[in-house]
């Protein structure tokens, strides 16, 4: 409890891990199993939508060379908008539309705030292909349609994948601001702890939501390590992330 | 009394103008003491980075884990330390800037042309007269657009900070969320998200006029 000044710090981990020891806390619809297979549902859902609804468009855009400047003004934009303020943004807009507190305003919120990253980066990522590369495929006879999907495409794929890995990430982050507009997730041991002033709470979620963050980032760049050939690792490094 | 649709308020907007002030006032200041504290140990870091090659990789790796961590985690596990105060909001934000500041001030070291580094020497410039003098100066242009980054950032993350008691305009928003079936709390919500905006805009446009003058070289060479 907050109320604890001079009881020290170890006592405090003690209580921290006496939390995570009582398997009350553990099972249930408020327990942590269920509460991580809610984060993990809406951030899974919420990076799929976004990877369709932005990826393809990037990739064609940039192929075709259009709208370069709107793509770095959104970048700078993005970085601008407060996800807070987005999520609970979000909360009005959904009553209004009918689709309740909870799920759908946060899972808007969170397309609102992954699309745009996901979409520069992809789009960055097949516009910074070699030109000369390009060219021989032209030379070589391919079609269009081969130029993009057998050699643009293959060649961003690695800047594509971090893309789509950054944007997963920073879904993590923003899905624990959900337990503030009704959602469950991990983020309610927060806000709930924050409401009740339980710090052993407030700790222990940061704790689950901080490592659910950190596994989602090692997880998912050991896949892109695992698909994407040595030969083009090194382009992933110049991906735009932002934290949320 | 309200606009149509009943979504936003002018009068609330007209009648709290005072509060509106002081609450951007406080958002700022946030955003100057984090960065401010960001840059000093960044650029500490940075010279230890670029001093013993070796610190740079667990350096990154360390900065990356807290950029990595979600902003309402890394308060949350400062508040049973610090409390619901400043400091708890100020060493979140900190933490924040490090991972982009350091990136762009090696970056930008790394990038001063080696022949200049020798005609330095040359003159008789040595270790620390080197680096202030000639390198950092032209590392500039490099080392202000990840400051303009991590402004931009702060901005946005200062509004978290509402949730333990700060937040700048961030409150107008917290406020607003704990009132949103009215009229009342849509406004505030609105009005915190655009003002916040509308800051990480200035701020940015203000450090492209700080970047013009610090290194007026630059844009004399491009205007040549």
């Amino acid at each position: 409890m907050v109320d604890e000044e001079g009881g020290g710090m170890i006592e405090f981990f003690g209580e921290v891990a006496a939390w995570f020891g009582d398997s009350a806390n553990w099972f249930g619809t408020s327990g942590i199993l269920n509460r991580l297979r809610e984060h993990i549902q809406i951030t899974a859902a919420a990076t799929a939508v976004s990877t369709i609804m932005a990826i393809p468009p990037a990739v064609w855009l940039a192929h075709r060379r259009i709208g370069g400047t709107l793509v770095v003004a959104v970048v700078n934009i993005g970085r601008a908008i407060p996800s807070f303020a987005i999520v609970v943004l979000f909360l009005p807009i959904s009553i209004r539309l009918g689709l309740g507190i909870g799920f759908w305003p946060t899972f808007l919120a969170l397309l609102f705030l992954a699309i745009p990253p996901m979409f520069t980066n992809a789009y960055t990522g097949v516009a910074g292909v070699d030109p000369d590369l390009v060219e021989a495929s032209r030379g070589m006879g391919m079609t269009d349609r081969e130029v993009l999907l057998k050699v643009e495409t293959p060649m961003a794929s690695p800047v594509i994948l971090a893309a789509v890995r950054v944007a997963a990430v920073q879904v993590v982050a923003t899905a624990t601001l959900g337990a503030l507009v009704g959602w469950g997730g991990l983020g309610r041991f927060i806000v709930d702890g924050f409401a009740v002033r339980d710090s052993v709470v407030v700790f222990a979620g940061a704790l689950l939501v901080a490592s659910l963050a950190i596994v989602t980032e090692v997880a998912l760049g050991a896949v892109e390590r695992r698909v994407v050939p040595s030969t083009l690792r090194s382009r992933s490094e110049h991906v735009e992330s932002i934290v949320a | 009394m309200q606009a149509a649709g009943g979504f936003f308020s002018w009068e609330w907007v007209v009648n709290h103008l005072d509060d509106i002030w002081d609450r951007t006032v406080q958002h700022l200041l946030l955003t100057a003491i984090a960065v401010g504290v960001g840059v000093v140990i960044s650029l500490a870091l940075s010279i230890i980075a670029l001093r013993f090659r070796w610190t740079y990789a667990p350096i990154t790796w360390f900065t990356g884990i807290l950029y990595t961590i979600p902003s309402l985690a890394l308060f949350a596990f400062l508040v049973p330390v610090t409390g619901l105060s400043v400091l708890t909001a100020e060493i979140g934000l900190v933490s924040y800037t490090l991972l982009i500041l350091i990136r762009n001030m090696v970056a930008g070291i790394d990038g001063v042309p080696p022949a200049t580094v020798e005609s330095a020497r040359g003159m008789g410039y040595t270790g620390r007269g080197l680096f202030f003098a000639v390198e950092l100066p032209l590392a500039l242009p490099v080392i202000i657009a990840g400051v303009r980054i991590a402004s931009v950032t702060t901005i946005g993350l200062v509004t978290i900070t509402a949730l333990i008691g700060q937040g700048g305009l961030g409150f107008f928003i917290l406020r607003g969320l704990n009132l949103f079936y009215s009229p009342i709390g849509t406004t505030q919500i609105i009005v915190g998200t655009v003002v916040s905006v509308a800051l990480a805009v200035a701020v940015d446009l203000a450090l492209v006029g700080v970047e013009r003058l610090a290194t007026p070289w630059s844009t004399r060479r491009a205007a040549a």
